[in-house]
């Protein structure tokens, strides 16, 4: 039952996150910003919309937002927000998850070649690339965790003896686990410096400049592909962060989306100072989390064992 | 090169004392004027009488003059320097005057030619742009093309860029404009004599000062007409606020393509305050009914004065301050350096003109090597920065609004007053030329005016600044990284209407 909950909670709460973000940008810059829920009244809006097809695209066009929407969602199921057991967990789940949201990039992707623009073409080989990178730190995390924790299972990640937590006992090793996960966060959800999701210049984008060809409803499945994440990758975060803990299951669920918040806010700061790179310096900004992590891995091992 | 004739910026000329040249003569004496460091700021075509003739303006730190026959068929001037490619593209697509030899000779802005000549270019005009011209094309197994536009995204005026692409990396940029043309030029020459100021402030709608500046003058020249040294002030300030305006715009502009906001947010507002600034000095902020033959037609009084003195004394602290930001972040700095370079010999090769050209350490400022109104006896401005690149093209501008600011506090301390401005039947002198040049905010601005014997209006040529800038934007883009296309084009932040013409 709590874990239902939790699911329709997340599911709800994703999509006035972002906006947190925009508020944040528009502190710095000194405006007001849209309102916290301005992600809901687009979805409304795109869904009341029609949506237009190029002569030029197939089914698989069609496909891409539907397969990218259930891959993410299905994302919230395997994940334990809070500290509530998510729906389903079994050994090797987040192997799924990793493979669940390559199958939803992979579609997206398709579904971009489909419209054999030359943009989206563009776009999905900055995306093909990146994420690509993205996963190597992705997969070694996974190592990490294993190798402490001797599960394959988010649940299991963060319960038991040998939680991953900052405040555990592998906390030392987890900061760089943070910093290097943050890094895959900004990158897989196209956020500054990777990317930019405010910007209007085509040529820049890397995966605006996917989804250009989709409107209406399609739209909608997209973006709140988008949100849901973005939820699970600072959920994630919130979980290795969150130094709080409390008996009560309500409080500690509030705790938990507290520093998820934070993490939210963190990315806005982070939006707001920085220009984002030049595109042949991306590639070495995704790698650097790799190394931090698998700098990690090795010192998690034993020497002439 | 003793054969071109010296003249002043303003000045009248009876055109029969402009040389008349045999057109082998002609054409030597141009390559020659331009093979010593030169430039073109005028070469055009136009029709005297039946005949088709040719007429060039050039400049070192001197305005020169020189004319000849137009004919048909010529050797063209492009074979020797690059300096002539564009003039001699548009004298085909004006006049149909073929230039033989020309290596890329392809249509500017899409329209008929106003002779009835068989087109230079073969092309049927009832046909979209490009008509039959075949884009530039780069062969290969890895090179694929991107073409963006004429629509885009957001509010950027029409022009088609065809990116040919290895990859990210970008080996060539075609630009393709035309899409606004409106034939200003033409319009000039036929409409009422009182609605040429309106017509010149529409040529570039963020340049109206620097092209009302010049129609005035030049209509001034032609006319014998004075202007008071009020006047004179406050033209001198309007431009130095359209200027600054801009500036400012581009360089929020320039930071919100590097997704670095706040700097963007505040200019945005900054930039909205120095266009209030031109409100109070003539009722539009973009500067709109202020500048005619003759004077300018809002009188600046001690209280407007007292007003743009107490708003820039508020303002420059927070240019300062934003521009700081933007130029002290190292993401930015990683972003505008060594993006986009247009090296010294190429920029001197294309004649970049405005801070494009200084950028790449070509000092020309129109301000200070043909003074008008005011800017005889005001100081110059140097440049420290010169590398040609993105972060060389928006110091200078930076410095620029700087710069622009002390020289608007100056001429506000200058107690002159201008005498109201009365509209009064204006003649301008028969059988006369003359050219004249202002540094608008996005470089060198000319219009030229030839009468006839009547003392109408024979021919009206008017140069934006763009016209030998896009050029440069097209050089910056070879060997950059194709999303590196809109830093480099906000930088120039060339005109699309002000090319069109």
């Amino acid at each position: 039952m709590e874990s239902i909950l939790s699911f329709c909670f997340a599911v709800l709460i994703a999509p006035l996150l972002p906006a947190v973000i925009q508020k944040v940008k528009a502190y710095f810059a000194g405006k007001q910003g849209p309102p916290l829920l301005i992600n809901y009244y687009t979805t409304i809006k795109l869904f009341k919309k029609g949506s237009v097809y190029s002569t030029s695209t197939s089914f698989v066009f069609k496909m891409g937002p539907v397969v990218g929407f259930t891959t993410s969602l299905m994302m919230l199921l395997f994940f334990p927000m809070g500290e509530v057991s998510p729906l389903l967990s079994f050994h090797g789940d987040v192997l799924i998850l990793f493979y669940l949201m390559g199958l939803g990039r992979f579609f997206t992707i398709l579904a971009a070649l489909d419209t054999s623009s030359p943009f989206e073409g563009m776009g999905a080989a900055r995306e093909a690339f990146f994420s690509t990178l993205a996963e190597a730190t992705v997969f070694c995390i996974l190592i990490l965790f294993f190798r402490l924790t001797g599960s394959l299972s988010f649940n299991e990640f963060f319960s038991g003896p040998h939680a991953m937590n900052l405040m555990g006992e592998y906390g030392a090793l987890l900061i760089l686990v943070v910093v290097g996960l943050y890094i895959v966060m900004l990158t897989e959800n196209s956020r500054v410096p990777v990317d930019d999701p405010a910007t209007h210049l085509e040529l820049t984008m890397i995966h605006e400049v996917m989804i250009l060809d989709h409107s209406g409803p399609d739209l909608a499945l997209i973006e709140m592909g988008a949100w849901f994440k973005l939820l699970f990758y600072s959920g994630f975060l919130a979980r290795i962060i969150d130094p709080f803990h409390s008996e009560n299951v309500i409080v500690n669920a509030l705790l938990f989306y507290a520093v998820v918040i934070f993490v939210y806010v963190t990315v806005g700061v982070v939006e707001s100072i920085t220009a984002r790179y030049k595109m042949n310096l991306v590639p070495k900004f995704i790698l650097t989390p790799f190394i931090l992590v698998f700098f990690v891995t090795i010192l998690t091992m034993g020497v002439l064992q | 090169m003793g054969k071109l004739l010296q003249i002043q910026n303003n000045e009248r000329l009876n055109r029969a004392d402009i040389p008349h040249l045999e057109f082998d003569v002609f054409r030597q004496e141009l390559v020659d004027f331009v093979e010593n460091g030169g430039q073109i700021v005028q070469f055009f075509a136009y029709e005297d009488q039946g005949a088709m003739k040719l007429l060039a303006v050039m400049r070192n730190d001197k305005l020169f003059v020189a004319g000849c026959d137009g004919p048909d068929h010529f050797d063209s001037l492009t074979a020797e320097s690059e300096k002539f490619h564009m003039f001699e593209r548009e004298i085909g697509e004006q006049y149909g005057l073929k230039a033989e030899g020309h290596p890329w000779l392809k249509m500017v802005r899409y329209h008929e030619n106003y002779t009835g000549k068989k087109d230079v270019f073969d092309n049927d005009y009832t046909q979209d742009i490009p008509g039959n011209y075949p884009y530039f094309q780069v062969e290969g197994e890895t090179v694929h093309e991107v073409a963006v536009g004429p629509v885009h995204a957001g509010i950027i005026e029409p022009g088609h860029f065809r990116f040919q692409c290895c990859g990210e990396r970008v080996f060539h940029l075609e630009i393709q404009l035309g899409y606004q043309h409106r034939g200003v030029e033409k319009l000039l020459q036929t409409v009422p004599f009182k609605r040429l100021p309106i017509i010149a402030e529409t040529i570039a709608g963020d340049t109206t000062i620097g092209h009302s500046l010049c129609q005035s003058q030049a209509i001034e020249s032609l006319a014998d007409l004075k202007v008071d040294e009020g006047a004179s002030i406050v033209r001198t300030i309007a431009l130095e606020l359209e200027r600054i305006a801009n500036h400012i715009g581009d360089l929020g502009a320039l930071s919100l393509d590097v997704a670095f906001n706040p700097p963007a947010a505040y200019f945005g507002r900054i930039r909205g305050e120095y266009l209030n600034l031109s409100q109070v000095l003539c009722g539009s902020r973009f500067g709109r009914g202020l500048v005619r033959p003759g004077g300018v037609t809002h009188v600046m009084q001690e209280e407007q004065r007292q007003l743009i003195r107490e708003k820039l004394a508020e303002l420059t602290p927070e240019v300062i301050h934003v521009s700081d930001l933007i130029f002290t972040a190292p993401s930015v700095l990683g972003r505008f350096d060594n993006a986009g370079t247009v090296s010294h010999e190429n920029g001197e090769k294309i004649g970049l003109v405005g801070y494009a050209g200084r950028a790449c350490g070509l000092p020309y400022d129109a301000r200070v090597t043909f003074p008008t109104e005011c800017y005889g006896d005001l100081p110059a401005n140097t440049n420290e920065k010169t590398d040609g690149d993105v972060c060389s093209r928006a110091t200078v501008r930076r410095e620029e609004i700087m710069h622009s600011t002390a020289l608007i506090n100056t001429l506000l301390d200058r107690s002159a007053e201008a005498a109201s401005y009365i509209p009064e039947e204006i003649k301008l002198a028969a059988d006369s030329f003359v050219v004249s040049l202002n540094e608008g905010w996005r470089g060198e601005v000319s219009h030229c005016i030839l009468t006839d014997d009547k003392g109408e209006i024979l021919r009206y040529k008017v140069k934006d600044p763009s016209f030998h800038n896009w050029t440069g934007l097209a050089l910056s883009l070879r060997d950059q990284g194709i999303s590196e296309f809109p830093l480099c084009n906000k930088s120039f932040n060339l005109s699309y209407c002000g090319f069109d013409i």
